[in-house]
């Protein structure tokens, strides 16, 4: 028995802090002060709160240490594992109380979040099976094999509502009846691990911290579904993910929960990683399924739906990494316990992964229905620097984006989808009044143009010609004519693409024209950039009554652009300019401002 | 994405070619492995020529522009040399809104080469990537593997002239 653990997050956030160091030296200090029989130390996966990383959590107080470095490690030993008083400094504000500390789950960031998917990240070590099992892992797979038929274990998935969680929506029970319906001998399942939408994370920090319970729930798929094989699809860019999802595999095959036979019960399953190589279109369940076979990712047209010819030609059901991990718990608590969360037609919860303009950056899950202003005022800790918010981009590359007007809205499926955004994977991006909404839809175009990946027409020939357009607007040579050009050849695309990736690459172009289209027609007729972004639009102008003829700006600007002579005010020549704003950066008396 | 074929002469040595032989001999039962062979050969040579793509057709028994046509379209796959020191910088949405276009025309103009490229004393290349997972801390820049969080233009003097040698 250990008196004391001490949890430290090992998610990938955390570990580009230099979490890694913080435990090596942990260890060795625990070490030498005798108290590594009693104090244990645990990496674990994701906490969610980014923003304050490297997180380190002691039991049994609950301490919450935030932004700790290797240098605050001796203190924390000393004093806390050795002398039972706190470190107060370290302590993330909110925990703190008169004489002792908050529970977490009692601090804005927490409070409102319901863990489902994320129930074990941050709370046990993924490296190891005992602790997965320790907190009820493979039961779920134990009663589906032991107490319910295959198609009962459908009948429970329908009945939760439970919904495709990468993006589509599409209800996860019905997609594997199509699959257990067909007859076919060799059937595969398939777990979806490309997190390709900028910005999104959760199926990493579910793949860090909690792998085995993707292996549980392909497994229960696998049953449900009569698939004997099953293929997880990584992206190579997320080390800690594969190299954690490898040691569980290998873990669940000593423990004979992978195999032959698994609980005695004649079903045979067993699962392969393969891993992406940086191509967003193979999120795309077909291209992800030729992608795998060994080819280029391209995506093949549909029907034939996988359920009926999926991976190699076979019936395969593809679910994504978040829709997976809420199964277990589904299968253990029941469907009307998932159901009773969550709005009438999107039930359970939803991970978002926060960033951009927001304080509190990191994971959050939430029942559906939770307002985005919720999320953002009070789970997010609002806007940094007293800006304004401005809009919150959802369903990164594919979505949309939500203005301040709509702040209330309850985020899910359908009413996203009616205000012209989409969930898509969980991304939530938020931006404040310095964001230009045009260069954002040029942002997700380049993105596009780069990833199309050619087969069709419509996408490729489509989305670069809508970034032209685009790049002219930004340039200030649009004419109101080109708006309307970009909106109808927007439309065609949407309408003509071959799969997902075209069929919503116009989406965050008509979001950001439907609610944004002041800042577009800014740029067109007045030829100027509202937020003082587009490089082009901008002109950088010396306040001459701020000036106090430093010369500072004149010496540091490379075009030679800046003239002026000692203790007078300075001026700009806009024809020299380039626009670097290296003269804006160098003035100490804020006297240059883009205009 | 256009990707450019190096001209730099190859290298390789005896060594490399036996791991690589030995990795295509595990695998070349099962064609819908040619990717993963293709990404072994990238870990042994660190990109991969023509000549190491001819290797992997041929013992493959798949045709070179299979070989080709997958390593042009995935965005991992290296068809010129990196530099020693390997920058990237995160261009994902959370990074970009942070201002990391700012920080890759910063390493440009101070490397005096574009992304994609190697310098020509083969000491840095530059490539800009997406999202490395790291948004808590955009924006984000990688050298090899060590992370550059929460970032600004400014700092990127600093951070270069910690890779002198």
């Amino acid at each position: 028995m250990y008196r004391s653990h001490v949890l430290v997050c090992g998610g990938t956030g955390c570990t580009s802090s230099n979490s890694a160091a913080i435990i090596e030296k942990l260890e060795s200090e625990i070490a030498a002060k005798g108290l590594a029989e009693e104090v244990k130390v645990i990496k674990t996966g994701c906490f969610g709160l980014c923003a304050l990383g490297p997180i380190m959590i002691v039991y049994p107080e609950g301490c919450f240490y935030s932004q700790v470095k290797v240098d605050d490690v001796p203190e924390i030993v000393e004093e806390h594992l050795l002398k039972g008083r706190m470190v107060k400094r370290l302590l993330y504000d909110e925990t703190v109380k008169e004489d002792t500390v908050k529970s977490l789950n009692e601090t804005k960031f927490y409070a409102k979040q319901k863990r489902v998917a994320l129930r074990n990240c941050g709370v046990i070590d993924p490296e190891n099976i005992d602790e997965y099992i320790a907190f009820d892992g493979y039961q779920a797979l134990a009663k589906c094999l032991k107490e319910y038929t295959p198609e009962q274990v459908i009948q429970i998935v329908k009945d939760s509502g439970l919904r495709g969680r990468g993006g589509g929506g599409f209800p996860t029970g019905l997609k594997w009846e199509f699959t257990s319906k067909n007859s076919a001998p060799q059937k595969y399942v398939v777990c979806n691990a490309d997190e390709g939408d900028p910005g999104a994370f959760m199926d990493r920090s579910v793949l860090e911290g909690d792998p085995h319970c993707i292996v549980e729930a392909m497994t229960i798929c696998g049953y449900a579904t009569g698939a004997t094989e099953g293929y997880i699809y990584v992206r190579a860019e997320y080390p800690i993910a594969v190299k954690r999802l490898k040691i569980a595999i290998k873990e669940a095959r000593e423990y004979g929960l992978l195999g032959k036979n698994i609980f005695d019960s004649g079903f045979d399953f067993d699962l392969h990683i393969r891993l992406g190589a940086g191509a967003f279109v193979c999120g795309e369940e077909t291209a992800l399924m030729t992608s795998i076979e060994g080819n280029r990712g391209e995506p093949r047209p549909r029907p034939p739906y996988p359920a009926v010819k999926g991976l190699f030609a076979s019936p395969t059901t593809e679910n994504n990494v978040e829709t997976f991990a809420n199964i277990p718990q589904i299968i253990l608590k029941g469907a009307e316990y998932f159901a009773s969360m969550g709005t009438e037609k999107s039930k359970g919860t939803k991970v978002f992964a926060l960033g951009g303009k927001i304080n509190n950056t990191g994971l959050v899950e939430i029942p559906m229905g939770t307002t985005l202003r919720e999320i953002i005022e009070e789970i997010g800790g609002g806007i940094p620097n007293g800006k304004k918010f401005k809009a919150a981009q959802t369903g990164g590359p594919s979505g949309g984006c939500i203005p301040a007007s709509l702040m209330d809205t309850e985020i899910d499926y359908d009413n996203l989808t009616a205000i012209g955004c989409m969930m898509g994977s969980g991304g939530l991006i938020v931006m404040d009044e310095d964001n230009c909404m045009v260069d954002i839809a040029k942002f997700f175009l380049d993105f596009t143009v780069d990833e199309s990946c050619g087969k069709c027409a419509p996408c490729r020939i489509g989305t670069k010609r809508m970034r032209e357009i685009l790049e002219k607007i930004t340039d200030g040579k649009a004419t109101l004519e080109d708006l309307d050009k970009l909106e109808k050849l927007a439309h065609y695309i949407k309408d003509n693409s071959l799969c997902g990736l075209g069929q919503t690459a116009p989406n965050p172009v008509l979001a950001t024209l439907k609610f944004f289209r002041d800042e577009y027609e800014a740029h067109v007729v007045d030829k100027k950039c509202p937020a003082g972004v587009c490089k082009a639009l901008l002109n950088y102008v010396i306040d001459p009554e701020k000036c106090i003829g430093c010369t500072l700006c004149a010496r540091n600007c490379p075009a030679g652009a800046i003239t002026g002579t000692v203790k007078n005010p300075h001026v700009i020549d806009t024809a020299k300019c380039i626009k670097c704003g290296a003269c804006m950066s160098a003035c100490k008396k804020q006297a240059i401002s883009k205009q | 994405m256009l990707k450019k074929i190096s001209k730099i002469p190859f290298k390789g040595t005896a060594e490399q070619e036996e791991k690589l032989r030995k990795v295509i001999d595990e695998n070349k039962q099962d064609k819908s492995m040619l990717m993963h062979v293709m990404q072994e050969a990238q870990l042994i040579y660190g990109y991969l020529p023509y000549e190491v793509q001819v290797m992997i057709a041929e013992g493959m028994n798949v045709p070179l522009e299979k070989v080709y046509g997958v390593s042009t379209f995935y965005a991992q796959f290296a068809l010129s040399p990196k530099g020693k020191y390997r920058i990237s910088v995160c261009l994902g949405t959370a990074c970009y809104v942070k201002g990391s276009q700012e920080i890759l025309d910063e390493l440009c103009n101070r490397l005096g080469i574009g992304p994609d490229e190697c310098s020509e004393d083969g000491k840095f290349s530059l490539e800009a990537c997406r999202c490395i997972g790291a948004c808590g801390l955009a924006p984000v820049m990688m050298i090899n593997d060590d992370v550059y969080g929460k970032i600004t233009a400014k700092d990127v003097a600093d951070i270069l002239a910690k890779y002198k040698d």
